[in-house]
């Protein structure tokens, strides 16, 4: 069973889609049973995944599951396996997707390929999370543009091809030069396996490390995104139909902040060491200055979209704190950001469906008409400011705590960020639902719908969970990143001997 | 049968009978009253598949004849299957086509059998005579394919542009290969590697190599010997194009790597650094002189002059890593190719053929099927993984890495990047623009040319390994 469970999770995606291509027809009927088709290949998928975490003995700190055959002629290997760092990273996906699928329940536009688009961008995501060959990773994390280019450049909005353009080019240009760093690490290491490299002693020369970082970096540093190569996010974001914004926001951008952990500081650790000014000036920068801008925004999906790139800047100055309270945070803020952005996006498609604008001045007084509505948002709205008691506090605590041990201004400029989103996503809420319902528009609009409700309610009971009791989650990586601590520590251990060594 | 026990002959065996078939099919065509077309484009497409039977199983090893003026390698076998393959593919496309614009003639099939017998003798020269008798008589027949819509303007130009310029490369060639054999003193491949060897590179067997880069560069069209590509691209009948653009492609790319790496191996320091410039041009001009374009044929000009460029990476490596980059990125070029142009051919509204980019317009709509095969396959040539063009390019720049050539393989990527920009707009005009009226219905064959092409395009991931060992073998068999 073990052997290929992983492989099952990360395909089984693909066998709905064949289903889907099966069923005939246009009509409503036809339309019906594609929505189903894909509601249900997701929920198995997630249902099966479950076995993942049964499976999993978060005691061991290597890869777990994992299978392995020849593939392109024994220069690469189709390898997947997981750890404590991935393995939250497949559920958090295949636990979004049906959600994802139920928000969409709507879209009359071409509905076969909608749920096609959607059900391969969950294969291309989960694979990327569980491929263990560095090519095999690759082939994920770039194929992933092909579906989420469609599904932005075909449901988008009014500016979509714009949008689809610069998302694809923009991450595909800051991908391709780690192409080029993994064709060199093959060359160096005489292989792609990534468990082999990961405990290859001695790791890369100092001096490649430099160069190699810097390829990845670029290609993560665009995916996450870190300031001053966000720009991309808030097109793709406001343009994107709300569940490609959801994928986006919650799955998407993890993938720079898994991709920093699995390879930059593992592999990498005395360049990400030689770095670490660097990256806490782009964090600190990222978080206030894109604060800033998002008190600005007019559209609700654009603040969300700065927000979120405030956000990951916690998770990059997370990581490259190096600290074990910090990576945890990081990790920890990863997926509760995952949950918390993407259920804000869904309340945003909540009333974009009913009055299709996304400008906040269109609305206003919500709360006397759509009263769980008020409810639903208020309780995300308190989740993204990080308020105790919902898991945005967790994260972003352990980060800003782990960080004041490496850095205390660093920490004490991030710290700023928090009472700025603070402003910007209260004044948001503010906006949008208090105030007296003026506008007539807004009259008769109806409160949330049980279908949106069903796709709201599962994430609100893990905020709140994960808020209250977050343990299940820390249990889980927490082996994994005391041995990502330990290759760090021993990196940084032996440049300090080198230093000392040539004062000497 | 005496003749047969012959080892020159047996070795050369498949471009006999092909030879003996085409003037077979040449005499019934001539004699036969009435419509010959028909039966000679069948005859034609089996004659190359036995041709090609015939490549696979007569000989095994390496098999020198002739003096050592032809030899037959797994590099020669694997190169002619694919070129034999091409033209039969070509062929197939071009049977409806040409009856529906009245020009079904049958001199077209013979013409490319006789083209494909020169593209064998360029694959198996191991002599500076025989390949230049090998690529003469490809370009000869190409000469005259590329004008075979004689009544069109466009078409004529392409024939006699593509001659002019052919017979100056031709002439270019043929200077460089009397400069060698005046430095070296032989022409045959491995005396002339012997004598390299042995005495190191002169000016004189600089120059002479020069002029034969230049006449190689211009039979795979790459810059700066690239001008006459768009013009015969566009001026030649869809079939023809979809002719030109694969099987001489890989002859001629058979052609340019055995002679880099088979004579000229000891002086790869020299020709080096001049396949870098040429690779590196032909990147970068193909990428951005294709945004330009709003025919899709000149688009796909451009295009093959990038996909050139990219292959060529391999080829500059100079190692046998760079040789199985080459043969594998040809490959799924050769197999891409053609399902685009079946894609072109399938262009068509009320009986006309449509070349605008524009007239895709909304394919997405209107045959699904279809528009779902021409994005995949752009997204291929773009180099976007999982599909087979990825590959390609990794091969590629995996050994020119491994050479240190660290800024060619940058240069490489960032261009596929801009390359990727036009590709994209197709699959833009195809999925998210409005529907245009919907094109008539496809041909069977045409169909299935593009659906197979597309799924070698999807699933080339799943038999990877298969492949890329075969190409492994065949680089292997060049050192």
């Amino acid at each position: 069973m073990s052997g290929w469970l992983l492989s099952f999770v990360t395909f089984a995606p693909l066998v709905g889609v064949a289903f889907i291509l099966i069923a005939r027809g246009e009509d409503a009927v036809a339309r019906r049973t594609i929505r189903w088709t894909a509601l249900w290949t997701t929920i198995v998928t997630f249902i099966v995944s479950l076995l993942i975490w049964l499976n999993f003995n978060p005691n061991e700190s290597g890869f777990q599951l994992v299978e392995r055959h020849e593939w392109l002629g024994g220069i690469a290997s189709y390898q997947m396996g997981v750890d404590g760092i991935s393995m939250l990273f497949v559920m958090l996906t295949t636990f979004l997707m049906p959600i994802c699928i139920l928000a969409s329940w709507h879209v009359e536009k071409r509905v076969r390929e909608y749920m096609i688009a959607f059900l391969v961008l969950e294969t291309l995501m989960i694979g990327v999370f569980t491929a263990l060959d560095l090519v095999l990773f690759y082939v994920f994390f770039e194929a992933g543009l092909i579906p989420m280019f469609l599904i932005i450049g075909v449901w988008g909005g009014p500016r979509r091809v714009y949008a689809s353009f610069k998302f694809f080019l923009y991450t595909l240009l800051g991908s391709v030069l780690m192409l080029i760093a993994i064709i060199a690490m093959y060359w160096q290491s005489g292989t792609t396996d990534i468990v082999a490299l990961l405990s290859r002693s001695p790791g890369f020369p100092p001096e490649m490390q430099t160069w190699l970082w810097l390829t990845f970096f670029a290609s993560f540093a665009v995916k996450m995104p870190m300031w001053p190569v966000h720009t991309w996010l808030p097109d793709a974001h406001v343009e994107a139909p709300t569940a490609g914004s959801v994928i986006l926001a919650a799955i998407l951008l993890k993938m720079g902040g898994y991709g920093f952990l699995r390879f930059s500081l593992p592999m990498f650790p005395d360049a990400s060491l030689y770095f670490q000014p660097f990256v806490y000036t782009l964090s600190v920068v990222a978080i206030i200055y894109t604060s800033l801008v998002a008190l600005m925004q007019e559209d609700m999906k654009k603040l969300i979209a700065y927000s979120s790139v405030a956000h990951m800047g916690f998770v990059t100055m997370g990581i490259f704190a190096m600290t074990r309270q910090s990576i945890d945070g990081a990790l920890f803020q990863m997926i509760s950001h995952g949950l918390v952005s993407g259920a804000l996006f869904l309340c945003v498609g909540v009333v974009y469906d009913r009055m299709h604008t996304r400008e906040i001045a269109a609305y206003g007084g919500l709360v006397s008409r759509m009263p769980l509505y008020a409810f639903t948002f208020m309780l995300f709205t308190m989740a993204n400011v990080g308020l105790p008691g919902t898991s945005g506090f967790v994260g972003e605590f352990l980060v800003l705590l782990g960080t004041f041990q490496n850095n205390t201004w660093v920490a004490f400029f991030a710290t700023t960020g928090v009472i700025l989103s603070a402003c910007y996503t209260l004044w948001l809420y503010r906006r949008v639902v208090f105030g007296k319902l003026e506008k007539s528009s807004l009259a008769h609009i109806v409160d949330m719908t049980p279908r949106e409700l069903a796709t709201l309610a599962p994430i609100i009971v893990l905020t709140i969970l994960f808020g209250v009791y977050p343990a299940p989650v820390l249990d889980v990586f927490g082996a994994s990143v005391e041995n990502l601590m330990k290759t760090v520590q021993t990196a940084a251990a032996a440049a300090q001997a080198l230093t000392t060594a040539s004062l000497q | 049968m005496n003749f047969l026990q012959n080892y020159d002959a047996v070795a050369s065996l498949p471009e006999i009978v092909l030879a003996c078939l085409a003037m077979l099919l040449l005499m019934y065509g001539v004699f036969k009253k009435g419509d010959a077309n028909d039966n000679v484009t069948l005859g034609a497409v089996v004659s190359l598949a036995i041709v090609a039977a015939l490549v696979i199983f007569t000989s095994e090893g390496k098999v020198a004849a002739f003096g050592g003026a032809f030899v037959v390698d797994t590099f020669a076998r694997v190169m002619k299957v694919m070129a034999l393959f091409g033209s039969a593919v070509a062929i197939v496309l071009s049977s409806h086509f040409m009856k529906r614009v009245k020009m079904a003639r049958f001199e077209y099939p013979i013409l490319v059998m006789l083209a494909s017998v020169g593209m064998m003798m360029m694959i198996s020269a191991d002599d500076l005579i025989s390949l230049y008798v090998g690529l003469e008589l490809q370009s000869l027949s190409l000469y005259v394919v590329a004008a075979i819509d004689r009544d069109s303007a466009r078409s004529s130009e392409a024939g006699l542009k593509y001659f002019v310029l052919g017979a100056l490369s031709s002439g270019m060639l043929l200077y460089g290969a009397s400069l060698v054999y005046g430095f070296t003193g032989t022409t045959t491949f491995p005396q002339i590697a012997a004598a390299l060897s042995a005495s190191g590179s002169s000016l004189g067997l600089v120059f002479g190599l020069v002029f034969i880069i230049a006449g190689l560069a211009f039979k795979v069209s790459a810059v700066p010997f690239h001008m006459w590509t768009p013009d015969v691209y566009e001026g030649a009948p869809t079939p023809v194009t979809a002719f030109f653009a694969a099987a001489p492609k890989i002859a001629a790319m058979a052609l340019f790597t055995r002679v880099m790496i088979s004579p000229f191996a000891a002086v790869a320091h020299d020709w080096q650094q001049i396949l870098v410039f040429v690779s590196v041009a032909s990147m970068v001009l193909g990428a951005f002189a294709a945004i330009g374009q709003n025919n899709i044929k000149r688009l796909l000009a451009y295009s093959s002059i990038g996909h050139m460029g990219f292959a060529l990476v391999g080829l500059a490596a100079g190692s046998q890593e760079g040789v199985m980059g080459v043969i594998v990125y040809m490959m799924i070029y050769l197999i891409s190719t053609l399902g685009v142009f079946a894609c072109v051919i399938a262009m068509r509204r009320k009986g006309q053929h449509l070349e605008q980019i524009s007239d895709l317009a909304g394919l997405a709509h209107n045959n699904k099927a279809l528009a779902f095969v021409l994005a995949m396959l752009m997204f291929s040539l773009a180099g976007i993984p999982p599909l087979a063009g990825f590959f390609g390019k990794y091969f590629v720049f995996l050994a020119a890495v491994k050479s240190g050539l660290y800024a060619l393989a940058i240069i490489g990527v960032v261009s596929s990047v801009v390359g990727a920009y036009y590709y994209l707009r197709i699959v833009k005009i195809i999925y998210f623009d409005e529907p245009a009226e919907k094109f008539d219905t496809l041909e069977g064959e045409v169909k299935w040319v593009a659906y197979a092409s597309g799924a070698f395009a999807l699933l080339f991931v799943g038999f990877a390994n298969y492949l890329v060992n075969l190409a492994e073998a065949a680089a292997k068999s060049l050192y």
